[in-house]
């Protein structure tokens, strides 16, 4: 049954990426990159239940909190243009 | 008792599978930024929440539940605001969304 699940997880994965490549805007590749990386996290996860090393789950939960970050970061900087900006000025200030 | 939690867990694991490709082919096949994210969200709390579940179920008590319930907190904390964050950042950049027209 794991693997029957882990198929599923590989199609999807393929699916994120043809969007990743199409994608018309850079936030369709951005919404396609963030779904690839919540698709990778339960596929370390059943990938660890698949090979009987639950181990992995450690992984997964790095995963997880790596994929977050990237996705805010590349978001603030292609929203406001730079990293490092204070945004007092701004009016609709956080993301 | 065995038998049930095996049963339960594989409904959950092809239930979590089915969200994952229905996400997926929505992610693929929808028309719009806005009806996409929607797809994607789908992948990011049913998906997730069942298959986590399933293999919730296949640990038994102990560590590995805790670790699995822990990725399932976070994921459902983090994915929301990313989501949000991809809204707002796609309506700041112009993005319009689909509307329907009912002139023309």
């Amino acid at each position: 049954m794991f693997a029957v699940t882990t198929v599923a997880i590989l199609v999807a994965m393929l699916l994120a990426l043809g969007r990743a490549l199409l994608g018309p805007t850079l936030y369709d590749r951005i919404l396609a990159v963030n779904t690839f990386g919540t698709i990778t996290v339960l596929f370390i996860a059943i990938f660890g239940f698949l090979t009987e090393r639950p181990e992995f789950l450690d992984i997964a939960l790095v995963y997880a909190l790596i994929n977050f970050i990237t996705t805010i970061a590349v978001l603030k900087f292609f929203e406001y243009g730079d990293m490092g900006r204070s945004s007092l000025d701004q009016q609709e200030s956080d993301i | 008792m065995n038998t049930l939690l095996d049963l339960l867990s594989w409904i959950s694991l092809v239930a979590g599978s089915s969200f994952i490709i229905i996400g997926a082919i929505g992610l693929i096949r929808f028309p719009d930024f806005f009806t996409r994210l929607h797809a994607a969200s789908v992948i990011d709390t049913l998906g997730c929440i069942f298959i986590m579940l399933g293999l919730m179920l296949q640990a038994g008590l102990g560590i590995v539940t805790v670790k699995l319930f822990l990725v399932v907190i976070f994921i459902l904390f983090t994915t929301p605001t990313a989501a949000h964050a991809l809204a707002k950042a796609a309506l700041h950049g112009e993005v319009k969304p689909l509307l329907h027209h009912s002139g023309d």
